[in-house]
């Protein structure tokens, strides 16, 4: 080999070397950062005043993130008791009813779901879920709202995270051998029973890993979310309620966030919640999907 | 014998519901922005800059924000692809011998797939104030950057690990060296696959409003250099919508109509070219 290419060969390496290193440390930098500058607000409040109390007076000193934290916990949880059931019910048709050419026309409609921007999301929340919220779905229950509430804000964002779960969900059920369709609907069960009492145990953990996926995705989603949820700081009492989701607080505060002191602290702090409760729900995913490929290897009983 | 039958057809009917109402979803989603945006979007909407202020002025239009979100997103995905090509190809040439190293760096790419670009955005802005910096367009490009970094790793990744080992191994028999067959065959042979991945990133980039909300700012004006500000997309979406003026609010359904076929555009032009992928593939 000649010397200028050894050169050049040796350069290329550390190239993709230094990309790599570079990779793995930004989100170490992150988290430091994250923390770094969130550690102000602790000074002098008890972190368990921050994390359950439900004063949140910035400009006299009182954190309280209970409101923000409920909010979140509350939409994301809704969205996916609505994403979930339709995923699921739509990845076993597409897998054991459907035909081939029904499952190739869906992947096309599933990519583009998954790539509408946040903010068309919201666009559509405004003009298509918040009136259908305040103008019929609230009225039936004798309510009375704006419709800028916690229940848009959970059928927008269960939207926004159907594509993900389902893809997920389809890979998985894909993945199982169609002989156990098939003895099992030897013995005398219907499609039905066997998906129900063979398919779904085999495939639990794989679906599990999908639900917690959505649940990630569904956690830090801002925009959208943002633009139907109402953003008033209580604990919503109802689903008609608006509610303050933690997203939300960092998006709509940065502006005036310098200067009060420890706002800012305060929030880098919801930053900070939010990129640890998404990395624990990618590590359970993460922890559901080689559960499944173990049992699917036969590995584990 | 009747209920399970009965039951097989009830629940095949549900399934059918439930099939049909996430595709009926998306035609409301695309039709409701299209009914509403299309008739505020004419020649003048796209090719003028908001006169009196893009919040209060009746009139311009949202080039400053189809221009900013262009060079943002092409920014973004070009510097990505400057650190996320030789990354992928390192987990796929350099790691792959050690089995190990390879699944922890896809294991910890999963990891941050998920993580939401607001908490880039706020780290990006407070690093920014601790340098002294302002919102600018050069701010915008390296936080979408850092956002969209692990996510196009990992699809040129996933295209990468398509590529059959005896190729590579073929590459080395003939005397290759590792660099040699991570540019010259590997990447030549993914091309299409690589492309869809940097495809799919830029839409992740021009769609993404929580990560240039702190870092790229919003200017009524055309960035001529990086250290300005710049408009995007979603934001001139996310800021006029709220706008008491109703001519304010028909820009932001407009710009909403742009962003959504620029993204259909890009999904549409991602998947003919993976299928060509799948075409040309040499199979083993």
């Amino acid at each position: 080999m000649r010397p200028f290419s050894k050169i050049r060969d040796k350069a290329a390496w550390l190239w993709m070397l230094g990309s790599m290193v570079l990779v793995l440390i930004v989100p170490v930098l992150i988290a430091y950062g994250l923390i770094a500058k969130s550690t102000p607000l602790f000074q002098d409040n008890l972190i368990v005043d921050i994390l359950m109390g439900s004063d949140w007076k910035p400009v006299r000193g009182s954190f309280g993130f209970l409101p923000f934290i409920a909010g979140s916990v509350y939409v994301t949880l809704m969205a996916l008791l609505i994403a979930t059931p339709l995923c699921l019910l739509t990845a076993i048709y597409l897998t054991h009813y459907a035909r081939k050419r029904t499952l190739r026309l869906m992947h096309p409609i599933i990519d583009i779901l998954a790539g509408i921007p946040s903010v068309v999301y919201g666009v559509w929340g405004i003009l298509v879920i918040v009136p259908l919220v305040s103008d019929t779905i609230a009225p039936m229950f004798g309510v009375s709202t704006s419709g800028y509430t916690l229940l848009s804000g959970a059928l927008v964002l269960a939207v926004m995270i159907i594509p993900f779960i389902l893809n997920i969900m389809i890979e998985v059920m894909r993945s199982i051998p169609e002989e156990l369709t098939e003895s099992s609907m030897a013995l005398g069960a219907t499609r039905w029973q066997s998906v129900k009492k063979v398919i779904m145990r085999k495939a639990a953990p794989g679906l599990a890993s999908a639900v917690v996926f959505g649940l990630s995705r569904a956690f830090g989603e801002t925009i959208a979310v943002l633009m139907v949820i109402g953003n008033v700081p209580k604990v919503p009492a109802s689903v008609f309620d608006p509610a303050y989701p933690l997203p939300s607080l960092i998006a709509n505060n940065y502006g005036e966030m310098l200067s009060i002191p420890r706002y800012d602290a305060a929030l880098m702090f919801a930053a900070l919640i939010l990129f640890v409760i998404v990395l624990l729900f990618n590590l359970a995913s993460r922890f559901f999907i080689t559960r499944y490929e173990m049992k699917q290897k036969g590995t584990l009983k | 014998m009747k209920t399970k039958e009965a039951e097989e057809r009830v629940m095949l009917w549900i399934m059918r519901f439930a099939a049909l109402s996430i595709v009926l979803v998306l035609g409301l989603i695309i039709l409701s922005i299209l009914i509403r945006g299309l008739p505020s979007l004419s020649w003048d909407m796209i090719s003028q800059i908001p006169k009196g202020g893009f919040y209060y002025g009746k009139e311009g239009g949202i080039l400053n924000a189809i221009i900013g979100s262009l060079y943002l997103s092409a920014g973004a995905t070009l510097l990505a692809m400057i650190i996320g090509i030789p990354a992928a190809l390192y987990i796929n040439v350099y790691a792959a011998r050690h089995d190990r190293m390879a699944a922890a760096a896809r294991f910890f790419l999963d990891l941050l797939w998920g993580v939401p670009s607001i908490v880039y955005g706020a780290f990006a802005f407070s690093m920014m104030i601790l340098l002294g910096m302002r919102t600018s367009l050069l701010a915008g490009i390296v936080t979408v950057a850092l956002f969209i970094l692990p996510i196009m790793i990992r699809a040129i990744d996933e295209v990468l690990r398509s590529v059959s080992p005896g190729l590579s191994e073929a590459s080395y028999a003939l005397g290759a060296t590792r660099t040699q067959t991570a540019f010259r065959v590997l990447v030549k042979q993914t091309m299409p696959g690589i492309i869809t991945a940097i495809l799919l990133s830029f839409g992740r980039a021009i769609g993404d409003a929580a990560a240039v909300l702190f870092t790229t700012g919003y200017t009524d004006h055309i960035p001529t250099s990086p250290d300005q500000p710049a408009a995007t997309l979603p934001l001139a979406i996310f800021f006029q919508l709220s706008s008491p003026i109703p001519e304010v609010r028909d820009r932001a359904f407009a710009a909403a109509v742009v962003l959504t076929l620029i993204i259909l555009i890009i999904s549409l032009l991602a998947r003919w070219l993976s299928h060509k992928y799948e075409k040309r593939r040499i199979k083993f």
